[in-house]
């Protein structure tokens, strides 16, 4: 289980986080979602531990893992895909799915891990993880080496961005799949409704402050609340 | 039993890859001196007359063999400079490995020059390896200066992997090649240096023939204090391509220095080259630590993998 008491993160006189606490349970499917610019990235960030919150206290599995590093969490079972996945010249996806098992695999087990994101691993498993892949083929690369993990809570920052709707279509049976499988709590940050759809749980967060928390029906009236009309149309109507 | 001792047989791994005496042709060369040879029906090495090295004739049409000629210095206060030519025939498609490795155990200069030239005929293709390497708990320095002269054919290829990896304190590394029609030249440069070291790197490659081609890749590493320069000059004379790309990571106080010469003298040249050079990338970092590696080791990882 892990548990956010009052987090607060601010930047430039901003309060990007404020006073945020949550708490998600084990085996849980839970997005996080809401307009841009709300905090999402940056909680998922505190989490993992790639931001360091000004105030408040982070708790996994009843550890106090506030003052954490980052690999000291990864160590515990926190994985984090990354909105805009990192390229490494000279690293291939083999090594990297080495890498985040934490072991030398032989070459044909490292191979599921790209079958389960549809990516064919004769074609893709020598190549280095830099820019002569697509943003779509970087995308389920991530992915896979965050399910290679095999983390007890699993962040995925916005998996649909960067990529074209196509790519994106077959990344959601990824996601299906996923929360059958898998025994992890699932966080996924999207604005996507086929991931919301399947979610246990939605979490609407808004400047910095969770707005709502529930199933997707309490949630989406909120959401909907949310969707500011754009000043601009409203005086041509208006006139 | 090994025909070697310990410290000769640990740079022979290191520079060559091999562990003992090598298949095919070879050449081995121990303190200035030539300490054991084998030649093949299709290769024949003999020794020059007018000055130190070797001249290695490799017949036209040999298909799939290999030549070994390294280089082991164990004597401070050396300078071997050796001459070593390579004739390679037509339509021929042999396995070249160079290299030297010094262990300097003494407070004096231990100095290799080896000065390497290739003729490659019609339509040859040769791949040529090259490791250097240097190790010896002595303070006497350990230098490199290795030359490679390169003359191709039409269609002929040469491939050259040329690696620096740890304990050379200086090198002046000078390639430079002049290609005819249809020729290729592929380089691939690996170098890290740390402490006080230095290496130097100079390309010039002469595009002189119809759809001649080259391309330059070179990644290195500058640790601690030591320093680095790249100067490559592509010259294109006629309709050819050429490509250069310099990429190199900075850490500690290290300096790198990037010169990129290209010259076109032909409308039809097409000539790019590409240098960047800066520190790991942090989000490189966080990426693996999400791993569960330690920044330290995360470093190593990026490190290996960028020099690979």
């Amino acid at each position: 289980m892990l548990e956010l008491k009052n987090i607060c993160f601010t930047r430039d006189n901003k309060k990007i986080i404020d006073n945020v606490s949550l708490i998600i349970d084990d085996k849980k499917y839970i997005v996080i979602t809401g307009p841009n610019g709300g905090g999402k990235s940056t909680l998922a960030k505190i989490i993992m531990g790639i931001e360091k919150p000004d105030s408040g206290k982070i708790l996994f599995d009843g550890k106090d893992i506030t003052n954490m590093g980052i690999d000291e969490r990864a160590k515990l079972g926190i994985s984090f895909a990354f909105q805009q996945p990192i390229k490494f010249k000279g690293i291939t996806v083999y090594d990297l799915i080495c890498m985040a098992l934490g072991k030398r695999v032989k070459f044909s087990e490292a191979c599921k891990y790209l079958s389960d994101v549809g990516l064919c691993p004769n074609e893709y498993m020598r190549r280095e993880v830099n820019s002569s892949l697509s943003g779509g083929e970087l995308k389920r690369i991530e992915i896979a080496t965050v399910v290679a993990r095999e983390g007890k809570i699993v962040i995925f920052d916005e998996p649909e961005a960067g990529i074209d709707l196509w790519s994106f279509n077959s990344l959601i049976e990824v996601f299906e799949r996923l929360h059958e499988k898998i025994e992890s709590s699932i966080v996924i940050i999207s604005h996507q409704e086929r991931i919301l759809n399947i979610a246990d749980e939605l979490i609407l967060i808004s400047n910095g402050k969770i707005k709502a928390k529930g199933k997707k029906e309490e949630v989406l009236p909120y959401l909907m609340e949310n969707t500011k009309r754009c000043r601009f149309l409203k005086e041509k109507k208006d006139e | 039993m090994s025909k070697f001792n310990d410290v000769e047989r640990f740079i022979l791994k290191k520079v060559s890859d091999i562990d003992d005496v090598p298949h095919g042709a070879f050449n081995i060369r121990e303190n200035g001196k030539g300490i054991m040879r084998n030649t093949t029906e299709n290769i024949n090495i003999v020794t020059k007359k007018d000055k130190p090295g070797i001249d290695i004739y490799v017949k036209a049409n040999t298909k799939s063999e290999t030549v070994h000629i390294p280089v082991i210095l164990t004597q401070g206060g050396m300078t071997d400079v050796v001459y070593n030519d390579f004739y390679i025939g037509e339509n021929a498609d042999v396995l070249i490995v160079a290299g030297c490795g010094i262990h300097n155990n003494s407070c004096q200069t231990a100095q290799h020059d080896g000065i390497h030239s290739f003729h490659l005929e019609k339509g040859a293709k040769v791949k040529y390896v090259e490791k250097h390497y240097g190790e010896g708990e002595g303070t006497g320095k350990r230098v490199l200066n290795p030359v490679t002269i390169v003359n191709l054919g039409e269609n002929s290829y040469l491939e050259m992997e040329t690696v620096q990896i740890e304990g050379v304190d200086s090198a002046i590394r000078k390639t430079s090649g002049v290609l005819s029609k249809n020729a290729s030249l592929i380089i691939s440069e690996k170098i890290m240096t740390h402490k006080d070291q230095f290496a130097k790197t100079e390309f010039k490659v002469e595009l002189n023939g119809e759809n001649s081609s080259t391309k330059v890749t070179s990644r290195s590493v500058a640790k601690e204090n030591s320093s680095q320069e790249f100067i490559s000059r592509v010259i294109g004379n006629e309709k050819c391509f050429g490509h250069v790309e310099c990429d190199a990571i900075i850490m500690d106080n290290a300096s790198v220095k990037s010169i990129p010469e290209i010259y076109a003298n032909n409308i039809d040249a097409r000539l790019i080259h590409e240098a960047a050079i800066g520190k790991i990338a942090g989000e490189q970092v966080t990426k693996l630590m999400t791993f569960g590696l330690t920044e330290k080791e995360a470093e190593k990882e990026i490190i290996n993998g960028f020099l690979k």
